[in-house]
């Protein structure tokens, strides 16, 4: 957002001179705007400064997107500025990727995540999938129409800590049952945590189908992904 | 109607999506049903579907009182079981199906539909009418084209649903499919299961409580 006192309507603001913690604000102002280009060349200005990746994925991307989240959910932003301002985060993810890839960080846990077989929706899955890189997860998606023998591929492949499920439509959500029940049958369900979401989607239908958890939206699904992995590792602390 | 209110048609309420306005009011002059009732719902509800059980309790309790019987013209409508649990409450019977596509075309077509091609977008009447407005303005898409693919890049066809039979109609839904880069079908769908569910439930036999009894 322009300082009145400083600049005109319409004229561009210099990311450059600003101090950090004013960078920082334009940044989440930037990215609730959908504004790509400002968020790469603010995310290389941070990164200029000595900024380490995680700080900048942390306190720049990923809490601006925290602030499009909440207005979403309350009604205040709808789909399109949610994707082009998730379109804004990636641009700066792409910069900052292969740098938390080189500081060698351990993820905090991996993630499956795939839409349903018979479903071609994926605008959640995907809003999901970028939000849980932010936060530290590493990311496998299925992309979309997954039948069960997919997500048991996927799950042998890469053993994954959580398996994630989205459906945007009443009739291809029982489709979660029925890959909860084959991992129940081959005995492998214990050995993930299943997360389960999409619009028709709600607590008693996860419930219904022995999911761990519905998460209604993608801040959601990163903080049970967070609590669910911090139970893991004290159950296992506490067993070693 | 008799002077004590006996062997008169029961009051009627429609509740039903803004989207089937105009079909059920063309159902209830068709039938000549001066006894029933139609009250909408915005269409944009759908945007947010966990808002329509609510709304639609909230317009069967105002109904009480008023109306002798009330049918909900809904689908599930991806509340995921949730509209149905109200209805169960309420006492309500709404109509058949997980939306309208299906209540349209009718179960079995269209699943046959939907097995065909999962990355189908569908148009009824009414979404043909409102595209511009429905589609291209509320997908942001007048204002951000680049976001086209996102919305519909796992989209291969798009099928007209068609109630009427409107040359022009279908031209419109034609033309929205070429905008959004799909495959052009049409399928005449007429009223469907719309207007058989309206049919049976306004004809089956209630008995309707003389209007003193029924006040108290």
């Amino acid at each position: 957002m322009a300082d009145d006192e400083l600049l005109d309507e319409g004229e561009d603001i210099d990311l450059g001179a600003l101090p950090d913690d004013e960078l920082v604000q334009q940044i989440h102002d930037d990215l609730y705007d959908g504004l790509r280009e400002e968020i790469e060349e603010g995310t290389r200005i941070l990164l200029d400064r000595g900024w380490g990746p995680k700080k900048v994925l942390d306190e720049a991307l990923v809490e601006g997107m925290r602030i499009v989240g909440i207005d979403f959910r309350d009604g205040i932003l709808f789909v399109p500025e949610v994707l082009l301002a998730a379109n804004a985060m990636k641009g700066g993810m792409a910069i900052l990727r292969p740098l938390l890839v080189e500081t060698g960080a351990p993820s905090i846990g991996k993630m499956v995540i795939g839409t349903v077989k018979g479903d071609i929706h994926d605008i959640g899955k995907n809003l999901v999938g970028m939000m849980m890189e932010g936060a530290g997860f590493e990311v496998i998606d299925l992309g979309i129409n997954n039948p069960v023998e997919k997500y048991l591929e996927a799950l042998e492949q890469h053993k994954p800590d959580i398996l994630g499920m989205s459906a945007l439509l009443t009739t291809t959500m029982p489709y979660m049952k029925v890959v909860i029940d084959t991992m129940v049958e081959k005995g492998i369900r214990d050995d993930y945590i299943v997360l389960v979401g999409g619009a028709p989607l709600n607590e008693e239908f996860a419930r219904a189908v022995g999911a761990d958890a519905y998460c209604r939206d993608a801040a959601v699904a990163v903080e049970t992904a967070q609590n669910f992995m911090k139970r893991r590792h004290n159950i296992r602390a506490a067993q070693a | 109607m008799s002077a004590t209110g006996q062997n008169r048609q029961p009051a009627t309420l429609v509740i039903a999506c803004g989207a089937l306005a105009k079909e059920i009011v063309e159902i209830i002059r068709a039938n000549a049903w001066e006894h029933v009732r139609i009250q909408c719902l915005p269409a944009e509800l759908h945007n947010r579907p966990e808002r329509i059980p609510g709304a639609v309790r909230s317009k069967i309790h105002d109904a009480r009182g008023i109306f002798d019987r009330i049918f909900v013209a809904y689908a599930d409508c991806g509340t995921g079981g949730l509209l149905d649990t109200v209805l169960e409450e309420e006492g309500v019977e709404r109509l058949p199906g997980a939306h309208c596509y299906e209540f349209f075309a009718g179960s079995d077509r269209f699943r046959e539909l939907a097995e065909a091609e999962p990355g189908t977008f569908y148009l009824t009447d009414f979404l043909t009418r409102h595209f511009d407005r429905l589609v291209i303005e509320g997908l942001g898409l007048d204002r951000h084209p680049e976001l086209a693919s996102e919305y519909f890049g796992n989209y291969r066809r798009l099928v007209y649903l068609a109630q009427s039979n409107d040359p022009a109609l279908e031209a419109r839904a034609r033309e929205a499919a070429k905008t959004l880069g799909l495959e052009f079908e049409s399928r005449s769908t007429g009223y469907g299961e719309l207007e058989h569910s309206l049919v049976n439930f306004t004809n089956r036999q209630v008995e309707v409580a003389a209007p003193a009894a029924r006040r108290s």
